[in-house]
């Protein structure tokens, strides 16, 4: 392995280390919807509830979970410009702290829609949020500010009238914010610690909501960042922003890319499997399947089985090798959050607030729970702490065994 | 001089020294906070100043508010950080200067944000003081104050109206009114009012632009007609026959009578696809004054002013609401001239079928400002 690899590699495995059983991002620590060691509830009921924190303002954006501490942003204003972060203590709900912001970039958004709606990140001792007007705000864990970026200041026509949605990520010392968009349309890398850009690069002019992923093909690979467009895929370094390889065969711009036993699932002809080569290889095409295709959220790759929801609200189980469908099961939908797993269940929220609770069998899954928190969530849930935190406007709420 | 007196000047002296020292520490980290400019220039500097800067004690408070005066957008965020850092301790400690903090709020030469976050801060502690401070703001310089003031007005009128007293409540709308500028709030205005029998010209509040001439259409098939300059990007001539997209064109007077103002091509000249128009309208100021082009519309669209490009923006379909974007602008006394180039795509989705726009002209508050020539074109009424 080349030093450059050695050198990128370490922070890496030091971020993951860290977070041990953290939810640090959208999608969890590997973004890939699963919680590595954690054991949410099996079976829930309103008992299940540890405890509620009530929040104002609008937020779509999901929860993240570093130690114990529950970080999520919201807005408040007439025009949503105001913008929140909040931290709460994980065991007992208790507000902490909370900073507030003003948008220095547009705000106009699609009604369900909010200013806050991507998830922030943190690298274990810091926290990111972005939100649609493209501020980027980085604080200490304690809410101290480190530095704030505003990228629609910086670049005007970085905007989208419809709203930002996609999700930064954090990969060694390196925060990569997409601002994708009908118009000046880019992604870039700043560094963790100043909030200056190591790159920036030029992304295709059409609205995005995509969250990237991270792939990392095997121990000692390079990583890769996957930035996924109505073109495809671009596999990127993430230190350089130079691109590795590319599939160019089209792609959705809602569900985002889940890498899962070292796969890609791209919402794309349906759903297409890519099997990745070497870190500058392009990815080949294992199968594609309509039947597979994922309404809102993301798929979600679990224990030998890739999962997508569709926009009926059926869950989809397929053979990750082939695309073969192997059961499906009707849930009460609609669903914008991603489905999570852990300790051999799913954990479905949908957009009315019903989490749902699925056991995954060889031939079947079967709902063993619900809680319905009666308002209308449209943000991805964190498992963490043997717990669910799942949020709503009005809502943070922590589901744990009795 | 006895010994304790001697010790008691000493410690005076130096704890003076110290609060001098401290203020000038914590000006200079503000100023250095300031320094930060675009794509994260002065990031370095002002990180270090401003994790100082949150470890002052509650004296920085004002300070800091204060310097929000000349502090561009990104500054003032960085400012704030510190601020609500400082601030949470000062709660917890039961040190806030509550009643500086009144004091900067009532300062109306302040910056204001800095007064409304000094506004935020104080009724954390002290909840009353919405009572004393918010209905002297319903012409405030900042929108937030405003709009609360605005808000307190329309749950009294609707009070009064609940309660029969129509006149009474026909008055404090009207007040409520002068303030308004938000759409929700307006809307929740003029509905009553105009069933209490008032007659109300939006177009005016809001500043509006309705009378405009246009021509066209010109070509943008495949959307090549955004970067393509046509005629009227060279040359405005009103008597001028041009080269359209479907054959000669002329320049033609239109006007809207729509509330808020919204020009509709589709519907009063013609659903055009893959078309440009341009659109051109008056605007006299009484002096040089910097305000701003408020522009609503589903289409994109490139804007001048007295011939300059003031911006551009192509993005189709994506929604449209009053003040979908401000653009900042300095008009020349007398007469200015705004150029409007309006392009529709040529998708074939229901929704995708709108070619309009709404343009008004405002203060970076949100307050109209309308044309000042009674003669103007661009006006419904002087």
């Amino acid at each position: 392995m080349k030093y450059e690899s050695i050198k990128f590699l370490i922070p890496l495995i030091a971020v993951c280390l860290s977070c041990g059983a953290d939810w640090p991002q959208f999608r969890g620590p590997l973004t890939n919807n699963v919680a590595i060691s954690e054991t949410p509830p099996a079976k829930v009921d309103q008992e299940n509830i540890a405890w509620t924190a009530e929040l104002e303002g609008r937020g779509a954006s999901g929860p993240i979970v570093v130690g114990d501490k529950v970080f999520i942003t919201s807005t408040t204003g007439f025009k949503q410009d105001q913008l929140h972060v909040l931290c709460f203590d994980a065991n007992s709900g208790k507000r902490l702290w909370e900073r507030q912001f003003w948008a220095t970039g547009r705000t106009q958004c699609h009604k369900k829609m909010s200013v806050a709606t991507p998830t922030p990140a943190s690298d274990g001792k810091r926290v990111f949020a972005t939100f649609s007007s493209n501020d980027v705000v980085c604080l200490d864990l304690d809410g101290n500010l480190l530095w704030i970026r505003g990228l629609s200041h910086d670049y005007p026509n970085a905007s989208n009238s419809l709203g930002m949605a996609s999700s930064p990520i954090v990969v060694g010392e390196t925060l990569i914010v997409p601002v994708e968009n009908d118009d000046d349309s880019f992604t870039t890398g700043l560094d963790v610690k100043t909030g200056i850009a190591r790159w920036k690069i030029n992304r295709p002019r059409v609205a995005n909501w995509t969250s990237p992923a991270i792939l990392q093909s095997s121990p000692n690979a390079e990583p890769v960042v996957l930035l996924q467009s109505s073109e495809g895929v671009d596999g990127i370094y993430p230190e350089t922003g130079e691109t590795a390889w590319q599939y160019e065969q089209g792609a959705g711009r809602i569900p985002s890319t889940t890498v899962g036993d070292n796969i890609l699932y791209v919402p794309s002809n349906g759903l297409t499997a890519l099997s990745p080569g070497s870190s500058s290889d392009p990815p080949k095409v294992l199968w594609k399947e309509q039947k597979l295709s994922p309404g809102t959220a993301s798929p979600l790759v679990y224990q030998n089985n890739v999962f997508t929801v569709n926009r009926a609200g059926v869950l989809n189980c397929a053979n990750p090798q082939t695309g073969d469908l192997v059961w499906r099961l009707r849930l009460k939908g609609p669903f914008s959050a991603t489905p999570i797993a852990a300790a051999n269940h799913l954990y479905l929220v949908n957009e009315k607030g019903l989490l749902q609770v699925v056991q995954l069998g060889t031939d079947k899954g079967e709902v063993t729970g619900d809680i319905d928190l009666k308002e209308t969530i449209l943000a991805t849930p964190a498992i963490a702490n043997n717990s669910l935190f799942i949020r709503s406007d009005k809502h943070l709420w922590k589901i744990s065994s009795k | 001089m006895k010994r304790s007196s001697f010790l008691f000047c000493l410690m005076f002296l130096f704890s003076s020294l110290m609060t001098v020292w401290g203020a000038d520490d914590i000006e200079q980290q503000i100023t250095q906070i300031k320094q930060v400019q675009k794509e994260g220039q002065g990031n370095l500097t002002a990180s270090q100043a401003v994790q100082k800067l949150s470890k002052s004690n509650a004296s920085a408070l004002i300070p800091i508010l204060s310097g929000f005066k000349d502090a561009n957008p990104i500054a003032v965020n960085w400012l704030r950080g510190a601020f609500e850092a400082i601030a949470a301790n000062a709660i917890k400690q039961k040190t806030l200067p509550t009643q500086k903090l009144e004091k900067f709020i009532q300062d109306k030469s302040q910056n204001p944000r800095a007064r409304r976050l000094a506004y935020e801060t104080l009724i954390k502690v002290d909840p009353q003081a919405a009572d004393r401070i918010i209905p002297g703001m319903l012409n405030d310089a900042s929108v937030t104050l405003r709009r609360d003031a605005v808000q307190r007005l329309i749950d009294e009128a609707k009070s009064l109206e609940k309660a029969g007293k129509k006149n009474q409540a026909k008055k404090v709308y009207q007040q409520a009114l002068t303030g308004a500028t938000d759409s929700d709030q307006v809307k929740a205005i003029v509905k009553p009012l105009r069933a209490l029998g008032d007659k109300i010209d939006l177009q005016k509040h809001f500043g509006f632009l309705s009378d405009w001439m246009i021509v066209g259409p010109f070509d943008n098939r495949d959307k090549k007609g955004y970067d393509t300059v046509y005629s009227p990007e060279d040359k405005i001539d009103f008597s001028s026959t041009l080269e359209g997209k479907e054959g000669k064109v002329k320049w033609k007077s239109v006007n809207t009578e729509d509330d808020y103002g919204i020009f509709d091509i589709a519907k009063s000249i013609s659903p055009y696809k893959g078309a440009v128009m341009y659109c051109v309208a008056d605007f006299y100021s009484p002096q040089e004054q910097s305000l701003e082009i408020r522009l609503g519309t589903p289409n994109a669209w490139k804007i001048w002013v007295n011939g300059k490009l003031l911006f551009a923006r192509n993005e189709y379909h994506r929604g449209m609401v009053v003040d979908q974007y401000s653009v900042p602008v300095k008009f020349k006394p007398g007469k200015n001239v705004i150029l409007l180039k309006l392009c529709q795509n040529e998708q074939t989705d229901s929704w995708a079928q709108r070619y309009q726009f709404q343009l008004r002209i405002a203060r970076p508050s949100g307050i109209g400002v309308l044309s000042q020539k009674a003669e103007a074109t661009t006006q419904l009424s002087p």
